[in-house]
């Protein structure tokens, strides 16, 4: 009746993940307790959970990141108290608990930190700044936002029922193969990322077809701003790449539940071919994950410089040359292999190709600065730690793009201070500036300067202290994963990076406080013109937070940095918009069919996971009758009429005649 | 008032000497829909092309098994590939009835079309079933594994279009040639096109190499 489940799977020996799991529930709980009770269960349903609004989907994409993040933190601070006292000793984390947490951390932070943080500030962001009124598919939108927030939620139900895959982020066979893993462990790791897979599939479609075919009128290609650019790299590598991460982890599950051979030490099963499917994934993840944050920095850098971007087509084009490199290095992850010494060279050469136009990148950013009148406001502090930050961490990487040198420093502490370095230096804190920087405009008000300053410190020199000692521990000869050790020497560097992270922890605290103490103050840090940071693209052109229609008029778009443009036009000729004509404006209506169809997708994935086989059919039927449903209703937009319209443009046009007369100066 | 734009552009852009061809807005919603089917249709591609990659790679492990040329039956391949082909063609009939919204030969177009679907999966079905029962099924071999994997990944995407298929004459039998019935139909056809595409790429890999060796 309910397959391989029964009482065994709680672990009630194991206290940990036991009263983690309680305390999560019982906070859960508390919130919808707090929920109903309030009464805010309609407008949480009407206004958010069946929103297809691009603004409330990207800003329900950063909470589930904010959480995950916090989940996965706990994971962190767990490991490198293990390693601090784990010397001579079993420390307080059994082996196969200490395998459940870095692979959890591992998958948290990639599949469901870092993706839905630059996917929600994409979805936020992008329409807007393209002068349009929503993404190419809204519904399909919050269709993918809640199959992510689906593979998230089996991800921590592992925690409480059953067990985590014991493998690492990536479960490479055969030790995730059915006779090494016979436990749920890795069951519960491919699907969750088969379905929130298919979640990020569906973005990175939308978010690909939103770039190319809907911008506004003379929004050409070489006027988009840089986040554009790189949302459409970054997109374009997901629609190639994260099929190939579906077809590997069904591959994988073949082998697991039918018996296949496709990486199993018999019957003529290759494990090297996993490798090297799921690098070709792997890699190109890397850029897509950094890539948004390439854009974020570049726009974060150019309105706190006061100056456009400093060789825009250059910067274009090395994202699109990253973009297309980074899909010929997936090797370097495993020089080891013995492919021999031509492919590693060839593999090795082009890693290290890949660093040119990224240092482009950097160099541009540089000149941004050069001359202009900088503003250190939190987005630029963030902006400025990644700078120096990526530089060491793109440094190590070309050091290890070395074959001859990875062989040396392959799967040691070296790699995992690198892989932190650029990813928690390039991605985390690309999101934090994109945090900060575009939090007035998805809600109307600033965040505290001076928590946001002390969480930037924090957190940047948090960082150094707690990875550069494991570059050490890398050069001593330290392995990855391991749950103790007895060498003395690197003692003292596990003891050095356990502090780094109190530090890095009292960072995530200074962004707590910083959330709360704004919210508290909010009406003091009120953005009334729309345009906090006098800014430069169309998102500023709207106001704080945009209606739901985002612009009343399609903007005209005359050149890079639009906006920019448009308050120095309209400062010489004194009026924005001279006696619009408000029309009516078509929306598309909000729908539950995300939120039903994720729910469907829950029950079964957790059916599959425990070989549920009716419930896993039941499953199947409920998602495709929820298509069908959809598929039938009669309208799927709504009207605006023009007096609406007018009401809240005119509003916003007030408040923003009284700024362009005192900014946009060329 | 695009030549002032124009000319107001050049002269602040020292890279755009002359016209500039100046973005005439968002696209209409069916180009849309369209184009977001096709870049899904890219993606589904890369995914098969990870399960070619496989066969590639486990061709000739065959583990003291079978090889490809002592099970492949090429008289059921070339009537699958048959009915693919011609479901292809009625497809696009099917497209041109809905375009010019005849129903009866839009029906008659679709039901043709699942027919020869349904056709082409009992074959199969029963190429599987008989290997299983010879006690040739996945497990067999790294060489079966990929081959069941690559041919039954197809297979699912016929079963999905099949039942999409069906789906869709619904809509028109109870919506009509609605232009979001219209869009979904395009997608469709797009979608089964795309698996007789890939077929050719089954035919050729799997069973026209295999049967050589």
């Amino acid at each position: 009746m309910l397959g391989k489940l029964d009482w065994s799977a709680i672990p009630f020996d194991q206290p940990i993940p036991l009263i983690a799991g309680a305390v999560v529930l019982v906070g859960i709980l508390a919130v919808l307790a707090w929920v109903v009770v309030k009464g805010h269960l309609p407008y949480l349903w009407h206004e958010w959970i069946t929103s297809v609004d691009h603004k409330r989907i990207g800003v329900m994409y950063i909470l589930l990141a904010s959480v995950m993040l916090l989940r996965g933190g706990s994971d962190a601070i767990m490991m490198r108290i293990q390693q601090a006292v784990a010397y001579q000793s079993q420390g307080y984390l059994p082996p196969e608990h200490y395998n459940q947490i870095f692979s959890a951390h591992g998958t948290i932070m990639i599949f469901f930190v870092a993706m839905p943080f630059v996917i929600g500030l994409m979805n936020l962001i992008v329409p807007l700044q393209l002068g349009v009124r929503d993404v190419a598919f809204p519904t399909l939108n919050s269709v993918g936002f809640w199959l992510t927030a689906t593979g998230a939620l089996l991800v921590n139900l592992s925690l409480v029922i059953g067990e985590f895959a014991r493998t690492g982020w990536l479960a490479f066979p055969p030790l995730s193969e059915l006779s090494y893993s016979p436990g749920v462990g890795v069951d519960y790791y491919a699907w969750s990322l088969q379905i929130s897979g298919v979640g990020t599939l569906v973005a990175g479609i939308n978010l690909v077809t939103t770039v190319l075919k809907l911008r506004t009128k003379g929004m050409n290609y070489l006027r988009m701003p840089m986040f554009c650019w790189t949302t459409l790299a970054s997109n374009l590598l997901i629609v190639a790449a994260f099929p190939i991460l579906t077809a590997t982890l069904a591959m994988l599950l073949l082998d697991r539940y039918l018996g296949f051979h496709f990486f199993t030490n018999e019957a003529g099963g290759n494990v090297m071919m996993f490798m090297n499917l799921i690098w070709a994934w792997g890699h190109p993840e890397v850029y897509i994950l950094v890539l948004p944050a390439f854009g974020i920095f570049s726009e974060v850098v150019s309105t706190f410089s006061g100056k456009a971007l400093f060789g825009y087509r250059s910067m274009v084009l090395a994202t699109m040359a990253i973009c297309v490199i980074s899909f010929m290095v997936w090797l370097h992850h495993f020089f080891t292999m013995g492919a021999g010494p031509d492919v590693n060279a060839i593999f090795g050469i082009a890693s290290m190709i890949i660093a040119i136009p990224t240092g482009v990148k950097i160099y541009n950013w540089l000149f941004t600065m050069y001359g202009g009148r900088i503003r250190f406001e939190t987005p630029m502090l963030w902006s400025i730690g990644f700078m120096v930050t990526f530089i060491i961490g793109g440094l190590t990487g070309v050091l290890v793009a070395v074959p001859p040198a990875d062989f040396i420093l392959h799967n040691s502490m070296f790699l995992v201070a690198h892989f932190h370095n650029v990813i928690i230096g390039g991605v985390l804190f690309g999101a934090f500036a994109g945090f900060e920087y575009w939090f007035p405009k998805a809600f109307g008000f600033r965040l505290d300067e001076r928590w946001g300053k002390l969480a930037f410190w924090f957190t940047f020199l948090g960082f150094y202290v707690t990875f550069i000692p494991l570059y050490v521990a890398g050069m001593l000869g330290m392995t990855r994963r391991m749950q103790h050790y007895d060498v003395a020497a690197w003692r003292p560097w596990m003891l050095v990076a356990a502090a780094g992270m109190a530090v890095l922890t009292i960072g995530v605290i200074c962004q707590i406080v910083q959330l709360v103490v704004s919210i508290r103050n909010r009406e003091a840090l009120r953005d009334r013109t729309g345009d906090p940071w006098d800014g430069r693209s169309l998102e500023w052109a709207t106001s704080s937070p945009p209606p739901v229609f985002n612009f009343a008029f399609n903007p005209d778009v005359r050149g890079e940095d639009a906006y920019w443009d448009m308050k120095a036009r309209a400062q010489q000729q004194s009026l924005e918009h001279g006696g619009p004509e408000y029309q009516d404006i078509e929306m598309p209506r909000n729908s539950p069919t995300g939120f039903v169809c994720a729910f469907f997708a829950t029950i079964m994935g957790f059916a599959l996971i425990w070989h549920i086989w009716w419930m896993v059919i039941l499953g199947g039927i409920g998602a495709f009758a929820t298509f069908v449903v959809f598929a039938w209703r009669d309208h799927d937009e709504y009207v605006i009429p023009a007096e609406e319209v007018a009401a809240i443009d005119r509003v916003n046009l007030e408040e923003r005649r009284s700024l362009v007369s005192m900014a946009g100066t060329v | 008032m695009s030549m002032t734009a124009t000319a107001g552009r050049a002269h602040a852009d020292p890279h755009h000497i002359g016209l500039v061809i100046e973005h005439p807005g968002p696209a209409p919603k069916r180009i849309v829909t369209a184009y977001g089917f096709w870049v899904f249709l890219l993606s589904d591609i890369v995914m098969f092309s990870c399960f070619f990659a496989a066969y590639a790679v486990l061709a000739d492990q065959t583990a003291g098994g079978p090889k490809g040329s002592e099970i492949f039956e090429q008289r059921n391949v070339a009537i699958e590939t048959v009915c693919l082909l011609l479901s292809s063609f009625t497809c696009g009939m099917a497209s041109i009835a809905a375009d010019v919204r005849n129903r009866f030969w839009f029906y008659l177009g679709m039901a043709v079309t699942c027919l020869l679907g349904l056709i082409f999966l009992v074959i199969e079905f029963r190429e599987f079933a008989d290997l299983v029962a010879r006690g040739y099924g996945p497990s067999r071999s790294a060489f079966l594994t990929s081959f069941f994997s690559l041919v039954g990944c197809h297979g699912l995407h016929v079963s999905a279009g099949t039942l999409w298929l069906l789906t869709m004459m619904a809509q028109v039998f109870a919506k009509g040639f609605r232009a979001d019935v219209l869009r979904r139909m395009m997608c469709f056809a797009l979608f089964w096109h795309a698996l007789d595409i890939v077929w050719v790429g089954v035919f050729s890999v799997v069973y026209l190499l295999g049967s050589g060796v």
